[in-house]
C-alpha cells in the first residue's frame, strides 16, 4: 500500500481497517504514540528498528498487530514479563508495552507493580476505558462504584484501583496521566516517558461508549466524549492526592513522578 | 573433559551454561532452587543475566521473551509452579519459540511433600497446556544424564523451535554422582536457524522442508510479529478453517516428522527377555537393580528406559518388548504411563506396578508385586 499519511510507515497497513469500534479512543492513543516515536526518531535518538512493542489480550493489546515494529501480542496480562525479557537481552531496544485496564491493571497487576518497583526500563502505556470491551463489557477494577456492567447487574460495589496512586507509591521514574481528550497531552508524556531510562507508566483515559458509555447513559459517542471532557482538569504538578477518579466529578491530568534514577539495565550492566 | 561430583540439579545448571544459556528467570520452588542459584553465581560470569520474578508466571513469560530478543533462555520448577507456568507453555508452543523448562518433580498433589519425590507429573506435564500439539519431554535417571539431556534439550528446543522439558525429580535433584563434563567442541551444540532472505521477503512462521520456520529476532529489522492468535505464514491472526488446519498439524508434525532425530531410549538384556520392565527417571535405576538380581537367578529379565518421554517413540517399545511374554511398568505414582505404553502394545500384557515411595520404589518392592506373575 502507498504510503498516504506520514504516519503510515509504523503500520502495517495491509492489516487495516482495524477491529476498534466507531467512537472508541484507543486510535487516539496510538496516532499519539506513534507521533511520540516519530520525533523521536526524527531528532536521532532511535531508529524505527530499535522499537518493540508488547501487549497482552484485549482492545488496546490489538494494537501491536497494526504496528510496524517488532512486535508480540501474547497472552492476558503478561506483556511486561515479557518485555522485561526482550529488555534485558538487548538492552538497545525501545521497549513500549501497551494494554488496556483489564489487562494491565486487573491479570497483570502483579507485574506492573514488581516491574515499576525494578524501576525496569520499559514504558508502559494503559488505556483506561474502565471496562472489559472485548469480552463485552463487564466490570473491571476500575469501573466507577454503582455502574450497571454485565456482571455487576446490581451495580459495581467496589472502589475502583487508582493506578497513579499505586504506581507513585513505588521505585519508578515516570508516572503520568493523560486523556483522550487531550491527545497532544499522550503524546507529550510518551514523548517524555521515553526520553528516559527506567520504568514509565502512563495512563489514558479513554472511552469505550460501546460496552461502558451504554452502562451509565452516555452511548453516543459524542455525548461520552463530551461528558469525559467536562471533568478533565491538568495541572502542571498535580499531587497524588487528588488523583482518584470518581466519575462525574473530575479527573486530574498530569505529570505525577517525574524523576531521572538509574533504571534497573544501568544496575544490572553499569553505564 | 573433565570429571566432576554434582547433584543432579547442578549438573542441570552446569549444562545449561554448556549448551549457550543466556537467560534465566525464576521462582524459587522446592526442589528445584539449587538450579536457580548455582545460575545466579555462574551464569553472570558468563555474560548471561539471572532474574527472580514475583512468580512463575512472569518467569516463563520473560524466559520467552528472552528468547525472542535472541537468547538461549531457561526456567526451573516443580509441579506447583508448572501448573501456573502452562498458560505460557502454550504460547512458546504457538509462537514456536525455544526454551527449556527443568522440571523437578516432588510428591503431589497439591503442596504434597516438598522435599520427597514422586513421578505424578508424567501426564500433566504432557496434557496440562491448552490445545493440541505434541511436547518434547526428557526424563534422566542419573547425574550424567541430567547433564547430557539438559544439553539435548537446548540443542532440540533451538533445532525445532519448541519448548523442552526436562523432567527430573526430587531424588535426582539432591543425590552427588560423579560426571563427565564435556564441552565444545567435544559436544555439539545447535543455534536456530537464521532467516537466509532479505527483511522484507522474511515471513516469521514460513517453514522450510524440516517443517521449522528460520527465526528472526527483535532487533534485528525483519519486524517480526509474535503472534499468540491462530496466525498465518505472516504471523497475521486468520480466523479460518485453512489456517487453523495448516498451522495446528504443522505444530505437531514438525515434532513427529522429526522424532528421529530427538528420540532416545535405553534397553539392558532385552534381547532374549521374557519378561520386559519398563521404567524412566529414578524408579528405574530400581528396575534395575532388580533385573541384575533375577539375572544372577537364571529368571529372564531386561529393561526398557524411555529417556525420550514424549513423544513416546513407539518403534522403539514394540521393538523393545518383541519377544516379551510379559511387560510391567514401575512407576513411583499411581500408575500413569502405563496407559501410554499399554495404548502402544495393545496385544501384549501389559502389567502396572505403580509404588507410591516418597524417597525411590526399591528392588524388592518391585519384586513382591512381579512375582505373582512370573
Amino acid at each position: 500500500m502507498d504510503i498516504i499519511h506520514p504516519l503510515d510507515r509504523y503500520l502495517r497497513t495491509d492489516r487495516l481497517p482495524h477491529i476498534w469500534c466507531p467512537g472508541c479512543g484507543i486510535g487516539i492513543v496510538i496516532s499519539a504514540m506513534l507521533r511520540a516515536i516519530d520525533r523521536h526518531i526524527s531528532e536521532g535518538h532511535f531508529t524505527q528498528d530499535d522499537v518493540a512493542t508488547v501487549s497482552g489480550i484485549g482492545c488496546t493489546a490489538r494494537a501491536t498487530l497494526y504496528l510496524n515494529f517488532d512486535s508480540a501480542h501474547v497472552i492476558h496480562g503478561r506483556a511486561i514479563p515479557f518485555a522485561i525479557g526482550l529488555k534485558v537481552i538487548k538492552p538497545n531496544l525501545k521497549v513500549i508495552v501497551i494494554g488496556g485496564d483489564g489487562d494491565i491493571a486487573a491479570i497483570g497487576g502483579n507485574h506492573l507493580l514488581h516491574s515499576a518497583r525494578r524501576n525496569m526500563d520499559i514504558t508502559v502505556i494503559m488505556v483506561n476505558n474502565m471496562v472489559y470491551g472485548m469480552t463485552g463489557g463487564q466490570v473491571a477494577p476500575t469501573t466507577p462504584m454503582k455502574v450497571y456492567t454485565t456482571t455487576t447487574p446490581y451495580g459495581n460495589l467496589e472502589y475502583p484501583l487508582n493506578l497513579i496512586k499505586l504506581v507513585s507509591s513505588l521505585n519508578t521514574n515516570y508516572v503520568a496521566r493523560a486523556s483522550v481528550t487531550h491527545p497532544h497531552l499522550i503524546e507529550r508524556y510518551i514523548y517524555n516517558a521515553l526520553s528516559r531510562d527506567g520504568f514509565s507508566f502512563i495512563e489514558v483515559i479513554s472511552i469505550c461508549p460501546e460496552v461502558f458509555g451504554r452502562h451509565i447513559g452516555f452511548r453516543n459517542p459524542v455525548e461520552l466524549f463530551n461528558k469525559l471532557k467536562s471533568m478533565i482538569k491538568f495541572k502542571a504538578k498535580p499531587s497524588i492526592d487528588e488523583s482518584d477518579i470518581v466519575w462525574g466529578k473530575e479527573i486530574v491530568l498530569g505529570e505525577y513522578v517525574n524523576e531521572y534514577k538509574s533504571g534497573f539495565i544501568k544496575l544490572l550492566y553499569g553505564s | 573433559m573433565r570429571l566432576e561430583y554434582l547433584t543432579g540439579n547442578h549438573a542441570i545448571a552446569e549444562a545449561a551454561i554448556i549448551a549457550g544459556l543466556k537467560f534465566y528467570a525464576g521462582y524459587p520452588i522446592t526442589p528445584s532452587t539449587e538450579i536457580f542459584e548455582y545460575l545466579a553465581s555462574k551464569l553472570p560470569t558468563k555474560g548471561g543475566v539471572v532474574l527472580q520474578f514475583e512468580d512463575e508466571i512472569a518467569s516463563i513469560n520473560a524466559v520467552i521473551g528472552a528468547s525472542w530478543a535472541g537468547a538461549k533462555a531457561m526456567t526451573a520448577t516443580s509441579g506447583p509452579g508448572f501448573s501456573l507456568m502452562v498458560e505460557a507453555l502454550s504460547l512458546a508452543i504457538m509462537t514456536e519459540t525455544p526454551l527449556v523448562l527443568a522440571y523437578v518433580m516432588r510428591a503431589g498433589p497439591s503442596t504434597g511433600i516438598a522435599t520427597k519425590a514422586g513421578q505424578y507429573d508424567v501426564m500433566q506435564v504432557r496434557w496440562a497446556a491448552h490445545g493440541n500439539y505434541e511436547l518434547v519431554v526428557y526424563a534422566p535417571w542419573s547425574v550424567q544424564e541430567c547433564l547430557d539431556l539438559t544439553i539435548k534439550a537446548f540443542n532440540v528446543s533451538e533445532m525445532l523451535r519448541v519448548p523442552v522439558i526436562l523432567l527430573s525429580d526430587a531424588t535426582l535433584a539432591h543425590i552427588w554422582e560423579r560426571v563427565v563434563i564435556r564441552e565444545p567442541p567435544e559436544v555439539s551444540i545447535v543455534n536456530r536457524k537464521k532467516p537466509k532472505v532479505p527483511r522484507d521477503k522474511y515471513k516469521p512462521y514460513e517453514p522450510e522442508e524440516d517443517l521449522v520456520p528460520p527465526m528472526a529476532c527483535f532487533g534485528e529489522g525483519y519486524r517480526v510479529l509474535v503472534e499468540s492468535l491462530t496466525h498465518d505464514e505472516r504471523g497475521y491472526y486468520k480466523a479460518t478453517n485453512e489456517v487453523q488446519r495448516r498451522l495446528v498439524w504443522r505444530l505437531v508434525n514438525k515434532v513427529l516428522k522429526n522424532k528421529h532425530l530427538i528420540s532416545d531410549s535405553a534397553t539392558y538384556l532385552v534381547d532374549d527377555a521374557d519378561y520386559v520392565l519398563i521404567a524412566y527417571g529414578s524408579t528405574a535405576r530400581s528396575a534395575y537393580a532388580l533385573i541384575r538380581e533375577l539375572r544372577s537367578k537364571g529368571i529372564k529379565v531386561g529393561l526398557y528406559r524411555p529417556k525420550l518421554l514424549w513423544p513416546l517413540d513407539e518403534e522403539m517399545l514394540i521393538n523393545s518388548t518383541i519377544k516379551a511374554k510379559k511387560v510391567f511398568v514401575v512407576e513411583n505414582n499411581v500408575g500413569v504411563y502405563v496407559r501410554e505404553i499399554s495404548r502402544v502394545l495393545r496385544n501384549k500384557e501389559v502389567i502396572s506396578i505403580p509404588i507410591i515411595d516418597i524417597e525411590v520404589p526399591t528392588p524388592d518392592e518391585i519384586f513382591e508385586v512381579m512375582k505373582e506373575w512370573i
